[in-house]
This record gives structure tokens, C-alpha cells and sequence, in this order.
């Protein structure tokens, strides 16, 4: 497994008076397999789990994924670092869903023959065989979701942030896309609300008020949380 | 649901769907600069109709189309309206002649090539320009996404126009245009996230 540090980390951002705190100092080392941020609303799980691919910046302190600064080697950092989006609309930006694919594949196959046809294996691999001509468009929830992680896995990453990737689907893609992310040999930082698959995972980490309330035994802090939300 | 059909390539064996994607690109470049060129209602008209032709060969659903492009002919009708305010009617005809028939084969451009050699081309054809600090492969991504960014816009707009009309507010532009305004601009920070965390464009 990958090695994702973070060493007195802090995020704010500006306001109209100063600087609002969204993350107080935070030093975690994160080496588990499938690792769950739970907490409520606007508690600063997302922006924990941004950190880790650069797409929040920290306003002190370092992330480090397998020894290297996301600040000062971002590039190499998000090679090993895939994400995925609660929104797949947001996160698809190519009309059709093999084009979208492709376009994750340019650097590693340059000739479009070999891309096409690499990024028509991703998504048979996925369960999505057939579905290359589709637009992005008109894809269900649960398809779209699907594409958006035969895009990001397409690259290999050694790990893998998902931002509340289940939020927007029904009952039975949430279950899909849960289980198929819980099954992937990459390391696993899962923001998620879906407290039964939280559970399932290696590590859980409460987030609440922008600090770590709780950090452990899955079914311990699920607990702490379910007591106090 | 309409909207999302511009910009999407729709796959055939026309010889539109043969020609290579610079061609069409340069096709379309040129085409552009004669419209622009060539004044008079009459060229004008005669361009859109060719324009019309080659979308109608290109294997496009006309009447899907024409329902999906309503917002810009409704944009173009206004453009004729003041037009005709401050000139006359054969400038008018002219302009919103000129601009439907760019905008049909732009959609022809798309509707017969998939973006994928669309960016190819693009790519290729700055390939030169990377002497001079050009990124050929960056602009042939902004190029694409533009493309993309045609359907998705109009599609917040319907959104943005039965959000108002669920909140009784379909006659306030104010209610429609800045949710729609705010919306482009989180879609477009969204876009850019994705591509950031997707090492696209790195």
C-alpha cells in the first residue's frame, strides 16, 4: 500500500474579515488498505481528502503520498493519486463514453488506435462493453459513475479518493459502486455518509468541526458517530 | 435532453464522416472567413442553404437539431430584430443568415467527426507552433472541451429555466440569469477540478 502522510496540516481560506479555519492542524499517516472520512455537512472530510491530490492547496504543513510533496511534485503525486467525484457530470468532459476513457489514455498510448482500443478493454472490464458510442449525457447515475472510475482507474493509480461517490444513486448502484470500490487492490480514501460501508473498511477517521474526533476501529467510531451526530 | 444532441458525434459512412478531421477544420476556418467576406443577403442565403444541405447529409436529426439549437435562434432572431433597428433589412437578413449557417456546420464539423480526431487534428496541425512556447496537445483539450461546453451550457440553461418556473418566476430574467450565470461558473470550476485531478492537462 501506498503511504499517504500528512504533517501538521492546516486549510483556511479568505473571508471578507481574515481567514476562516476549515482544517485545524492535522498529522495522520494513512497506510491502510480502504480507509472511511465520515463526519456531517461541511465538517472538512472532503477537504482532507483533497489535500491528498493537490486539488486543496494546505495553508501549513506538508502532504506527502509515498515520500513525495503533492505542494512541490504535484504532477507525479496525481499519477498515483486517482479521484473520483460525487457528481460524475462534473467529472466526464468528453461527449461519448470511450472518447472520455481515451482522453485519460493519451499519455500512456499515444497512437489513437492503440487508445481506442485500450480504452474499449477498460470499459468492458467495467461492465460498460457496448456502451463506447454513448453520449456522457445519457448515461444513468449509476453508468456515469461507472465511467468516471474506468476513467480515473484507467491510469493505474496507486490510490484512489472518492468523494462521496454513492451520494447521488439509488439503493442498488450505491451498492454496486460501494462493493466494486471496497473489491479494488488500490489504496481506498473513501469520503463517504453511507455508514454500513464505512464500516466495512480498514480505518475510520470522524471528522467533525474540522479536526479528527475520532480515528480507529471501524465499527467503534461508526458508533461514536451514530451516538452523537 | 434536447441540448445535449449539438456537439455529439453521430457515427456514419457518408464521405462527410470519411473526410479527415483537419480538412473539415480547415473547411470550416475558411468558410468562416468567406461569410465574413461575402456581403449581401442573397450570398448570405445561399450560404445557409449549402449549410443546411451538408447538416441534412451529415446524418443529423434536423428536427431534433433545430429543437435543440431553440435558444440560438431565439438569440439570432434578436440579433435580427436589432439589426434591423439600426440598419435595414437585407443587413439583417445577412447577419443572422451568416451566423445560422456557421453554427450549422459547425454542428455538421461535429456531428460527423468524433472529438477524439478533432483533438488529433488540432494537435497536429499546431504542431509547428511549438517552437514558439505553444502546447499543441493543451489547445486541441481546450478546443474539445469548448465543444463540449456547448451542450452541457444549454442544459444548465433548461435548468436554470425550470427552476425558476417551479418557483412561479419563468418572466423574471433576474431569477433566470444569475442561477444560470452562477451555475456556468461552478460547472466550470468543477471541469477544471476534474481535470486537475485527473492529471489532464498537467
Amino acid at each position: 500500500m501506498s503511504e499517504i502522510r500528512l504533517a501538521q496540516v492546516t486549510v483556511s481560506v479568505p473571508t471578507g474579515e481574515g481567514h476562516r479555519r476549515i482544517l485545524d492542524e492535522t498529522t495522520l499517516d494513512l497506510t491502510e488498505h480502504r480507509i472511511a472520512l465520515i463526519g456531517p455537512n461541511g465538517s472538512g472530510k472532503s477537504t482532507l481528502a483533497r489535500l491528498v491530490n493537490g486539488l486543496v492547496p494546505a495553508t501549513t504543513g506538508r502532504v506527502l503520498v509515498d515520500g513525495l510533496d503533492v505542494a512541490r511534485a504535484g504532477r507525479e503525486v496525481r499519477r498515483r493519486v486517482g479521484f473520483v467525484f460525487t457528481d460524475p457530470a462534473a467529472q466526464l468532459v468528453m461527449p461519448t463514453a470511450r472518447e472520455d476513457v481515451a482522453l485519460s489514455l493519451r499519455r500512456a498510448h499515444p497512437t489513437k488506435a492503440e487508445r481506442l482500443a485500450a480504452a474499449e478493454r477498460v470499459l468492458a472490464d467495467f461492465g460498460l462493453g457496448g456502451f463506447g458510442e454513448r453520449s456522457v449525457h445519457g448515461l444513468s447515475g449509476g453508468e456515469g459513475q461507472l465511467l468516471a472510475l474506468a476513467g480515473v482507474l484507467a491510469t493505474a493509480p496507486s490510490v484512489l479518493v472518492a468523494d462521496e461517490p454513492t451520494t447521488l444513486l439509488d439503493l442498488g448502484n450505491s451498492r454496486r459502486i460501494g462493493d466494486l470500490l471496497l473489491g479494488l487492490p488500490q489504496q481506498l480514501v473513501l469520503v463517504t455518509h453511507d455508514l454500513e460501508l464505512a464500516a466495512r473498511c480498514d480505518r475510520v477517521l470522524l471528522v467533525r468541526g474540522g479536526r479528527i474526533e475520532r480515528d480507529g476501529d471501524p465499527a467503534e467510531v461508526v458508533g461514536h458517530y451514530r451516538a452523537t451526530a | 435532453m434536447s441540448a445535449q444532441l449539438l456537439g455529439l458525434h453521430r457515427p456514419g459512412d457518408t464521405r462527410l464522416h470519411r473526410l479527415g478531421a483537419g480538412v473539415k477544420l480547415l473547411g470550416l476556418m475558411v468558410a468562416g472567413v468567406v461569410v465574413v467576406v461575402v456581403r449581401g443577403p442573397v450570398p448570405a442565403l445561399g450560404f445557409l442553404a449549402v449549410a443546411v444541405a451538408l447538416l441534412a447529409w451529415s446524418g443529423a436529426r434536423i428536427v431534433a437539431t433545430v429543437r435543440a439549437m431553440r435558444w440560438l435562434l431565439l438569440t439570432a432572431a434578436v440579433l435580427g430584430a436589432w439589426t434591423v433597428w439600426q440598419h435595414d433589412w437585407p443587413r439583417a437578413v445577412e447577419v443572422v443568415a451568416d451566423l445560422l449557417a456557421l453554427i450549422a456546420l459547425a454542428t455538421t464539423l461535429t456531428v460527423t467527426t468524433p472529438v477524439d480526431e478533432v483533438m488529433d487534428a488540432v494537435a497536429h496541425g499546431l504542431r509547428p507552433l511549438r517552437r514558439v512556447g505553444v502546447d499543441p496537445e493543451q489547445v486541441a483539450l481546450a478546443f474539445s472541451l469548448m465543444l463540449r461546453a456547448i451542450p452541457t451550457t444549454l442544459s444548465l440553461a433548461e435548468d436554470s429555466r425550470h427552476a425558476a418556473l417551479a418557483r412561479g418566476l419563468e418572466r423574471s430574467p433576474r431569477a433566470l440569469l444569475v442561477p444560470f450565470v452562477i451555475r456556468v461558473v461552478a460547472r466550470a470550476r468543477d471541469t477544471g477540478d476534474a481535470l486537475h485531478a485527473r492529471g489532464i492537462g498537467d
